[in-house]
C-alpha cells in the first residue's frame, strides 16, 4: 500500500469503500484484561457486591435500624443466622437485623471509595497535568501546595474536623477529598513531563492549538491509563481509610453504618459467642478489597504502556 | 518573491549548571548564531550538519516554538518576532512542519482522521464535519493513503505509512512553508525514497517552500535549490545545492562531502579525502574565532583571532573562511552526474 501507480488506483477505488474500523489502544487494553481470568473473576464479584448493596435491601423484612425484641435477651443463643425468623446474618449486640446493616454499610463503603477515587481522579489529574504542562513558577506553586498538604498529618486534621463541626457522611467525603488526590497529581504530574517532550505534542504546538485544548485533547487521554490503575487501587485504599476511621468510632453517624463501624461492633462482642457479627461484615471487606485489586493489576498488564 | 528572510537570528538557551543554586547566573548555550538566509517562494532550501549543529532549533525558532533571543525572522516583510501573539497564532496556519519520528508525532490515542484534521478544526472551527471528513479523505489520498483508513490508530502502520499521516497534516491547510525535519532519516532506505518523491510531488502541485533539513547530504542535493552548511549553530557555506556538491569550498563542507560512502570498495579504498578527527565541541565553550578550527585540515594560527565572515566568493555562493579554496573535485558518489537518490 506504498505509492505506486497500483496503490493509487487501488486509492481510488477504496475511496468509495466504508472506511475501515480501528482498534484503538483501549479497545487492545479491554482484550486483554477480558484474558485475565483472576481479574474477570474479580469483576464479576465486584457487579455481585454492587448488586447486593443496590437491591439486597429487597430481599429481607427487616430494616437496619429495627430491633427485634423478641432475641434481645438471648443474643448469643438465637441471634444466629437462620432463616426461621429471616435474619440471614443473624442479629447485632442490640438485636438489629445484621443482613440489613451490612447491606447499608456496603453502600457507604463502596460510595466512600468512589467518592474518593473520583475526587482524586478528577482534581488530582488536572492539577498535575497543569502544573507539568505549564511548568515553571506555576509548576513549582501548584507542587508546593501539594507537598504542604502531604506534610499535615492528615488523621489529625480530619479527627479536628470530624470534631468541631458535626460528625457526618458529608464531613468524612470532605475529609477524603482533601487528602486523596494529593498523591495522583504527583503521579499525573510525573507522567505529563514525559509526555511533554513528545513530538506530537510539539507538533500540536506549531500547528497553533490552544494550550487548554492541548492539554484536553493530548496530554490527558494520554494519562488516562496510569490513572485509571491507580484510581482502582485508590478506591480500596480510601476504604481501609474509612473504615480506620470509623474504627476509631469517628466515622458514620447511628443508625448508619459501614464496614468499618460493623467490624469494630464485631470485634467488641468475639467474647460473646457471637462470630456472626465479625465475620459477615469482615468476609465482604476482605473480598472486595481482593477484588479491587486484582481489577487494578489487571488494568495495568492491560494498560502497560510497555506493551503497545 | 522572498516568503522568509532570516536576519542574524541568535537562540540561546540558558542552562543551569549542574547542582547549581537558584540565583547562579546560568550558562549561555548558543545554539544559533547570526543565522543569515532568504528563502524564495517555492523553493526549498536544505540544511545539512552534524548532529548538534543546531539544525533543529533553527527551525523551531522560525515555526515558532523556541524563542529567537537577537536579530529578525521577515515573513513577507513583517517582523515575526514583533507580532501579537494573536497574529502569530493565526500565522502558524501558513508554516507548517514534518517531524523526525514518525510514529512519535502522532497521537497514539487519536484516530488517523482526527490526526490529520486537527489543524483544520484548529485554525478554521465552523467548518462542518462533513466538510472536514471530505477534506481529509482527498489529503490522504493525495499523499497515497487509502482514505478508508481514516478510524484506525497510527500504531496500525508502518514508519512510511506515520510519515505520510504527518505530511498529510501539515499540508491539509494549504501552508505556504513546510519545514521537514529530517523526515526521512528514521525511514528504510526504500522508503525514503518514496517520501522524498512524494514531497517533491506536493512541492510541486501546491505550490509550496521548503526547509529541508537532513544529515545525509544525497537526500538533500536531491530535493533542495540552495543548500546552506551549518556546524556549531554558525553559518559554514550556503550555495546552489548543486554548486555545492561540485564545488565545496569551506574545508567543513569538503568533509562532509568526502565522507559519504562510494559503493564501490575498490574506488573507496583509493580515494583520498580530507577527515574530519575528534568530536563536536560543547556548545557552552565554542572556540574563539572559527568555531571550526579546533578539527580543520588546514586551520592556521589567526583562525582563533575573529570569526570569520560570510563572503560571496562567486555570485550566490556564500563561504564563511578566509582560506577557502576550491579543491580538486572529490571522488564522491555525489559528484557522479547519475542521481542517487530515487
Amino acid at each position: 500500500m506504498l505509492a505506486g501507480r497500483p496503490a493509487v488506483e487501488a486509492a481510488e477505488q477504496a475511496a468509495h469503500m466504508e472506511p475501515v474500523k480501528g482498534r484503538s489502544l483501549w479497545q487492545d487494553a479491554r482484550t486483554r484484561f477480558f484474558h485475565n481470568k483472576a481479574a474477570v473473576a474479580s469483576m464479576v464479584i465486584l457487579v455481585l457486591v454492587g448488586l447486593f448493596a443496590a437491591f439486597g435491601q429487597f430481599v429481607t423484612p427487616w430494616s437496619n435500624e429495627e430491633i427485634d425484641w423478641a432475641l434481645l435477651g438471648s443474643i448469643p443463643e438465637q441471634g444466629g443466622p437462620s432463616w426461621e425468623n429471616r435474619h440471614y446474618f443473624g442479629v447485632d449486640e442490640t438485636g438489629r437485623d445484621l443482613y440489613a446493616r451490612v447491606v447499608q454499610g456496603t453502600r457507604i463503603s463502596l460510595m466512600v471509595g468512589i467518592v474518593g477515587a473520583l475526587i482524586s481522579v478528577v482534581v488530582g489529574t488536572a492539577w498535575g497535568a497543569i502544573a507539568g504542562y505549564v511548568g515553571g513558577r506555576v509548576d513549582t506553586i501548584m507542587m508546593r501546595i501539594v507537598d504542604l498538604m502531604m506534610s499535615i498529618p492528615y488523621m489529625f486534621v480530619l479527627i479536628l474536623l470530624l470534631v468541631v463541626f458535626e460528625r457526618s457522611i458529608f464531613m468524612l467525603f470532605i475529609g477524603i477529598g482533601l487528602i486523596s488526590w494529593l498523591d495522583m497529581a504527583r503521579i499525573a504530574r510525573g507522567q505529563t513531563l514525559s509526555i511533554k517532550n513528545k513530538e506530537f505534542v510539539e507538533a500540536a504546538i506549531a500547528t497553533g492549538v490552544s494550550t487548554p485544548r492541548i492539554i484536553a485533547r493530548h496530554i490527558v487521554p494520554n494519562l488516562l491509563g496510569v490513572v485509571i490503575v491507580y484510581a482502582t487501587l485508590l478506591v480500596p485504599q480510601m476504604i481501609i481509610f474509612e473504615s480506620f476511621i470509623s474504627f476509631l468510632g469517628l466515622g458514620v453517624q447511628e443508625p448508619s453504618t459501614s464496614w468499618g463501624a460493623l467490624i469494630n461492633m464485631g470485634a467488641d462482642n468475639m467474647r460473646n459467642q457471637t462470630p456472626w457479627m465479625l465475620g459477615f461484615p469482615l468476609a465482604f471487606f476482605v473480598v472486595t478489597l481482593f477484588a479491587f485489586f486484582f481489577i487494578g493489576d489487571g488494568l495495568r498488564d492491560a494498560l502497560d504502556p510497555k506493551d503497545r | 518573491m522572498t516568503l522568509l528572510q532570516v536576519r542574524d537570528l541568535d537562540v540561546t538557551f540558558d542552562v543551569m549548571p549542574r547542582g547549581a543554586w537558584p540565583w547562579t547566573k546560568p550558562n549561555k548555550l548558543q545554539a544559533v548564531s547570526r543565522m543569515n538566509f532568504d528563502l524564495e517562494e517555492g523553493q526549498t532550501l536544505g540544511v545539512v550538519g552534524e548532529s548538534g549543529s543546531g539544525k533543529s532549533t533553527l527551525a523551531r525558532a522560525i515555526i515558532g516554538t523556541v524563542e529567537a533571543t537577537g536579530g529578525q525572522i521577515l515573513w513577507d516583510g513583517t517582523d515575526l518576532r514583533t507580532m501579537s501573539a494573536r497574529d502569530r497564532r493565526a500565522h502558524r496556519r501558513e508554516v507548517q512542519m514534518i517531524f523526525q519520528d514518525p510514529l512519535a508525532a502522532l497521537n497514539p490515542r487519536m484516530t488517523v482522521g482526527e490526526i490529520i484534521a486537527e489543524p483544520l478544526t484548529t485554525h478554521q472551527p465552523d467548518v462542518s464535519k462533513k466538510e472536514t471528513r471530505k477534506k481529509v479523505g482527498e489529503m490522504m489520498e493525495r499523499v497515497g493513503l487509502l482514505p478508508n483508513l481514516v478510524n484506525r490508530y497510527p500504531h496500525e502502520f508502518s514508519g512510511g505509512q506515520c510519515q505520510r499521516i504527518g505530511i498529510a497534516r501539515a499540508l491539509i491547510l494549504d501552508p505556504r512553508l513546510v519545514i521537514c525535519d529530517e523526515p526521512v532519516s528514521a525511514l528504510d532506505v526504500s522508503v525514503q525514497a518514496q517520501v522524498v518523491n512524494l514531497l517533491k510531488r506536493l512541492q510541486r502541485e501546491m505550490g509550496l517552500s521548503m526547509i529541508f533539513i537532513a544529515h545525509d547530504l544525497s537526500v538533500v542535493k536531491h530535493i533542495s535549490d540552495r543548500t546552506l552548511v551549518m556546524y556549531l549553530g554558525r553559518q559554514m557555506e550556503q550555495a546552489e545545492a548543486r554548486e555545492l556538491v561540485r564545488a565545496p569550498r569551506h574545508p567543513y563542507t569538503q568533509a562532509l562531502i568526502s565522507s559519504v560512502p562510494i559503493p564501490d570498495p575498490v574506488r573507496e579504498a583509493a580515494r583520498e579525502r580530507p577527515v574530519l578527527e575528534g568530536e563536536l565541541p560543547s556548545p557552552l565553550d565554542p572556540p574563539s574565532g572559527c568555531v571550526f578550527r579546533t578539527r580543520c585540515p588546514k586551520a592556521r594560527p589567526d583562525c582563533a583571532r575573529a570569526r570569520p565572515p560570510l563572503d560571496e566568493v562567486e555570485p550566490g555562493h556564500l563561504v564563511a573562511c578566509p582560506y577557502q579554496e576550491v579543491i580538486s573535485p572529490l571522488d564522491t558518489p555525489l559528484s557522479e552526474p547519475a542521481e542517487p537518490v530515487g
